[in-house]
């Protein structure tokens, strides 16, 4: 069988940045397995600016932010193979995969970085009820199909959801013509960047609803009409709110959801709660020598910080590949835990022995808080109290967990990562 | 216009249809079907449980008790024959109220005078171990092991393929608008694209098989559109029962069925709600909701959150719940197939040979010379069941084997590009889900429409912007441009 030291599922934003930095931690065999006909994964669609303000101090367009990875990649001279699905990772870290010049193959790998990214909720799983015509998209698919295609999902258009992609084509619909009637939100805050919210419905003059819902969709064929209610606080249409929007497409930002089906066969341990991977402070899973990083692992909100991310996943696959895991490699260390508003935390351990000086630690928020401390404990010894005045779900937090903050403490069982009020 | 000239013209091409239709192309015989939508299985065959009946629910010396019976002793050869997906996982009916277990006794009794094989009542802790996600309610169940699941698409496709292999034509989107009895004994069809001229017609037209009925008939029957929604849930749920279950009526009302799908799915539903439209296939909030809440009745921790698609069908039921099957008393040559609802899928079969029995003897077909007729149809290989090996050999054979389109369903351009140039052809993303099941799965096309859109452009030289959902009016793209 076919051996390499590194194997990347994925070739977007994610399993570049992993690719490079495993190559540049001295896994020079490395190998990065690509479904669609070129890198870039998601980027490739998102035309619009705003990519790489904290990696590259600029703003880039999505093409523009791949394409200065790709650049790097070719010069490493990285192998990357296109048009290539895999089908299968073991826990002994056979990648098996499938692509038309090759067939089926399969590659023993050292270590293997999941960087599948993630898929948009579709409608079906929101129970809209109504038809099921043609004119339903989600808004990830309407952007490919503008984008790439250059081709028109529709002309007048409503929108729900209010998730980044769905803000972005708000914007995007109405310049390439089409006149987008609203966006509707059933939660009471956005789930979208507020920097999008401005400059994508505000600049545009497109109504944001929130606490708002779509009750049906009319039209047999292709869609007519949408109704929308206003929603109690129990997310229950309220009867005597419904408002019918004649529309011939829907756009739905509903939500994102890492592809774990290779990682859920390969026997993962997945999280209930980001639906990704639970890994340790190195990005490594549950199976030992593959690690995650990126959408595949939580859903972000900026690319910058999957990147990072990312680069911390490849370098950590190099050093497993090298066989230089260090000292306490099999043990998960301290789990974390999140509570007080905090939803989840990445990594969900972390081991203090193994760490870098630094470990980022970032989550998200159940709900939008206003002037909050962000604390983190030690058992019950509190070594962080951060002023945060605005939190919110659509906005990834961090917090940096040093070496220093472990120093002389031993035995520590939990750390806590909570919010707490001023 | 044209006007065409056949021994027999079939309306509709639903199941019952097709199943006629495939029967008839044994014979000596020029055969017609005439449907309106784009595509077969685009009505009450489409939407449905999926479901092969053991046959234990119609009253005993009915017509619904006899086909259902023989179409589900019939329906796992067939499968054989056309190569689709059938399972015979079984059956249960849970009964959850110790003061109803008279209704099992009742249902075993009725489905042994039906001829069902093998039936028996199992107790509790049998049924905990058969379905181990059973509900804490359930205290026995009829067991019925000769009951299963198929694929509806693939039936109907398979068997108005192995029809038109055999030489039967396929007419879509014409629509039936009148029939007409002509001086020479012969039936005039008028369509929306046309009149074609018959010797016999077959009546087969689903929750419209009223309206055609009574266009040739003073006895007048009526079809009223019972609407069943259903969710249906990711295969991740796949496993969440082993068997179809359903549950005994009780006084707290009746159930939903909650079973395994043939492509590892779950499904639960339907309601049962009669309706005026019979194109009123929209889900509502109050019958999802219903069947959200029902599924618990019989099965614990149904992961609901796990549904990737509701959907809604309606049967074609008639007041006396029988099937319509026969040579009309006043319309001489004109047989219906009529009123055609659960069991019809099971049935089929059976409804295929009786109506073309009919038929035969009306027109004194003859059957072809041996050789003359192809008895089996193949289908597409599946990539989720097969071995890496045999998918590798698939490659070598055609390298489009190794691209795969559909992620969710494991569907790869080569499958699709087969379904492309079969005798009934595909023109929408609809007809490729029916066929190949790519779009079917938890993206629900999110990711693979706009590439199977441009295979269909690619392969059949197709717009873009012609390129529909489900036909003539579902077109996925608008024109481009503010001009």
């Amino acid at each position: 069988m076919e051996q390499h030291d590194v194997v990347v599922v994925g070739g977007g934003p994610a399993g570049l940045a992993a690719a490079i930095s495993a190559y540049e931690a001295g896994s020079t065999d490395v190998v990065v397995l690509e479904r669609d006909v070129q890198l870039g994964g998601i980027l490739n669609q998102c035309i619009h600016n705003g990519f790489g303000l904290h990696t590259f101090k600029e703003e880039l367009t999505g093409p523009e932010y791949a394409a200065r990875y790709e650049d790097r990649l070719k010069e490493l001279g990285i192998c990357c193979l296109m048009d290539t699905m895999v089908l299968d990772v073991s826990p002994e870290r056979v990648v098996t995969a499938v692509n038309t010049d090759r067939g089926v193959f399969s590659i023993q790998a050292k270590s293997v970085v999941l960087a599948m990214g993630c898929r948009e909720r579709p409608r079906g799983a929101l129970n809209i009820p109504g038809f099921r015509p043609a004119g339903v998209f989600t808004a990830g698919t309407a952007q490919r199909l503008v984008n790439i295609e250059g081709q028109m999902p529709g002309k007048e258009v409503v929108i729900l959801g209010s998730g980044d992609i769905g803000l972005i084509m708000a914007r995007r619909m109405t310049l390439e013509g089409a006149h987008v009637a609203c966006v509707a939100e059933l939660m009471p805050y956005s789930g979208g960047l507020k920097r999008n919210i401005v400059q994508c419905l505000d600049d545009y003059g497109i109504p944001l609803l929130l606490s708002h819902t779509v009750t049906r969709v009319e039209g047999k064929r292709r869609v007519e009409a949408v109704w929308i209610a206003q929603v109690d606080e129990k997310l229950r249409p309220i009867a005597g709110t419904e408002k019918r929007y004649p529309c011939d497409t829907l756009l739905l930002s509903v939500g994102l959801l890492p592809e774990n089906e290779l990682s859920r066969a390969a026997g993962i341990e997945l999280s209930p709660i980001t639906r990704g991977p639970v890994v340790d402070e190195r990005l490594q899973t549950s199976v030992e020598g593959v690690f995650a990083c990126g959408n595949v692992l939580h859903v972000h909100d900026l690319v910058d910080y999957v990147s990072q991310e990312a680069a911390m996943a490849g370098r950590m696959s190099a050093q497993y590949a090298q066989g230089d895991s260090g000292e306490g490699s099999a043990a998960r260390g301290i789990p974390l835990v999140a509570q007080g508003g905090v939803r989840y935390t990445v990594p969900a351990f972390i081991a203090p022995e193994r760490m870098d000086q630094k470990t980022t630690v970032r989550f998200r928020v159940d709900n939008v808080y206003k002037n909050k401390f962000v604390c983190v404990y030690l058992d019950d010894q509190r070594i962080m109290r951060k002023k945060r005045q605005v939190l919110a779900p659509g906005e990834m937090e961090e917090v940096v967990l040093k070496q220093e903050h472990f120093a002389e403490r031993d035995g520590v069982e939990r750390i806590v990562v909570t919010l707490e009020e001023g | 216009m044209d006007v065409g000239s056949y021994d027999v013209v079939i309306i509709g091409a639903g199941v019952s249809g097709c199943a006629v239709a495939r029967e008839l192309s044994r014979y000596d015989a020029k055969v017609c079907v005439l449907e309106r939508e784009e595509d077969v299985c685009c009505g009450t065959s489409k939407a449905n449980s999926a479901i092969v009946h053991a046959g234990f629910d119609a009253q005993t010396g009915t017509l619904m008790a006899k086909l259902n019976v023989e179409g589900n002793a019939l329906m796992w050869q067939l499968a054989k024959d056309l190569d689709i997906g059938a399972i015979q996982c079984g059956s249960l009916v849970v009964c959850t109220d110790e003061s109803a277990r008279d209704g099992l006794d009742e249902l075993l009794a009725r489905g042994k005078a039906n001829g069902v094989p093998d039936l028996r009542i199992v107790e509790r802790e049998e049924l905990k171990e058969m379905e181990p996600n059973i509900s804490d309610q359930a205290v026995a169940a009829l067991w019925a092991p000769s009951a299963g699941i198929v694929d509806p698409f693939g039936l109907t496709i398979a068997l108005a393929e192995n029809a038109a292999q055999n030489g039967v034509e396929f007419e879509f989107c014409r629509e039936v608008t009148s029939v007409r009895a002509e001086q020479d004994g012969t039936w005039l069809v008028g369509t929306t694209a046309g009149d074609v001229r018959a010797r016999c017609v077959v009546n087969a037209a689903g929750v419209y098989s009223d309206a055609i009925h009574n266009m040739v008939s003073s006895q007048k029957i009526s079809i009223i559109p019972r609407k069943g929604e259903y969710l249906l849930l990711d295969t991740t749920a796949g496993q969440h029962v082993r068997h179809t279950v359903f549950m005994l009526p009780t006084k707290m009302g009746k159930g939903v069925l909650v079973s395994p799908t043939v492509h590892g799915n779950l499904l639960v539903g339907p309601t049962a709600l009669d309706v005026d439209d019979p194109e009123s296939t929209d889900t509502t909030a109050e019958g999802l909701a219903e069947v959200a809440q029902k599924c618990a009745l019989t099965v614990a921790n149904v992961p609901l959150r796990e549904v990737i698609t509701s959907f809604a069908g309606l049967r074609a039921h008639q007041p006396d719940h029988e099937f319509i099957i026969g040579e009309v008393a006043d319309a001489p040559r004109f047989v219906d197939c009529a009123a055609i609802e659960s069991p019809g899928l099971t049935a089929s079969p059976a409804v295929g040979k009786m109506v073309c029995n009919e038929v035969c003897a009306i027109l004194g077909l003859k059957e072809r010379p041996e050789g003359e007729w192809i008895a089996t149809r193949k289908s597409i290989p599946n990539l989720n069941i097969i071995s890496f090996e045999d998918w590798a050999k698939l490659c070598e054979e055609d390298p489009a084997y190794g691209r795969v389109i559909c992620r969710c369903c494991r569907v790869s351009e080569a499958q699709i590009i087969t379904m492309l140039h079969r005798p009934i052809p595909v023109r929408s993303l609809d007809a490729i889900k029916r066929r190949t099941g790519a779009t079917m799965g938890r993206c629900q096309g999110g990711f693979c429409s706009p590439k199977i859109m441009e295979i269909l452009e690619r392969e059949l030289g197709m717009e873009p912007e012609s390129i529909t959902k489900a036909g003539p009016g579902s077109e996925i793209l608008v024109q481009k441009g503010g001009e």
